[in-house]
């Protein structure tokens, strides 16, 4: 009983919420790269982005939140769903999996895992010692226009190229080529 | 106050930790995985990984915790770029080869 009145708590919901959240992201990760049906992956995918745009709410960025859902889910997802649907239909028969294949990469994988988890488990990670506490929306709109105006320019032109590069090389069958 | 610092979704290590889970989990696909589509899919969750790296870090050690925000809308930027690159060359693919199987794309094996 106690411990169903500490989860009423703002402390204890929020951090239910972030349980909720973490669940949320590995689930959908794991959707992602397990599931062997294409569509399920995409939506799997989605799941996982949703719950790392709640893991940005809880690191005090809800612009960066809201941005991830609208790029990333909005966007990128759709974009994939486009692409399944213009490439090899769903009903086709799997090609079969090769379990040694699926093991090399479990192994491959686990290894990044567990050196990148012993690195962050033996680094001591100090704070700046002076820390400012402005995240608001318009000093992001500031840095974005003074120091990383350069970084900001050439990501718009990247766009644009690949923009037109997606256009050019998706086009084909009509006149060229 | 002290009991709020140690909650857990008030410590580094947690996102730190869940980055790395997500960037494992994307290896392996990218890895294991031979569609295409599929390999971008995971592909996304390694840069997913990154922004959380940067926002954590952001959040609990940066002097200006405006910086990493600015630094993860750009990496977003990058990966839709990336994606609609990497969505093009998938159809083109399908289109010449029939196929989105990466082991059946070896015109240029040398």
């Amino acid at each position: 009983m106690n411990w169903l009145i500490s989860l009423i708590t703002p402390v204890g919901l929020a951090s239910g919420a972030f349980i909720m959240v973490v669940a949320m992201t590995l689930l959908g990760a794991l959707i992602a790269v397990a599931a062997r049906n294409i569509f399920h992956n995409v939506l799997g995918l989605a799941l996982c982005l949703i719950g790392v745009a709640g893991l940005f709410l809880y690191l005090n960025s809800p612009f960066v939140a809201l941005m991830e859902i609208l790029i990333y889910v909005g966007a990128i997802c759709i974009a994939i769903c486009f692409a399944i649907m213009l490439s090899a239909p769903m009903y086709l028969p799997l090609p079969p999996r090769h379990p040694l294949k699926i093991l090399g990469a479990l192994a491959g994988a686990g290894l990044v895992f567990a050196f990148l988890a012993l690195l962050t488990k033996k680094t001591t990670w100090a704070a700046a010692s002076v820390r400012s506490d402005d995240w608001s929306i318009t000093t992001i709109g500031h840095y974005l226009l003074t120091d990383y105006v350069l970084i900001f320019e050439v990501i718009s032109l990247l766009l644009v190229v690949a923009m037109l590069g997606a256009v050019v090389t998706a086009r084909g069958g009509r006149g060229s080529s | 106050m002290e009991s709020a610092r140690m909650l857990v979704f008030n410590q580094l290590e947690t996102y730190l930790y869940l980055a790395l889970m997500l960037f494992a989990i994307g290896l392996y696909g990218v890895l294991a995985r031979r569609n295409l589509i599929a390999v971008l899919i995971s592909v996304e969750l390694i840069l997913n990984a990154a922004s959380i790296n940067f926002m954590a870090f952001n959040r609990f050690l940066a002097p200006t915790p405006a910086v990493g925000q600015v630094i993860t809308l750009f990496i977003m930027a990058v990966a839709a770029a990336e994606a609609a690159i990497a969505l093009s060359i998938i159809v083109a693919v399908y289109r010449k080869l029939r196929s989105v199987n990466i082991e059946q794309a070896t015109e240029l094996r040398g």
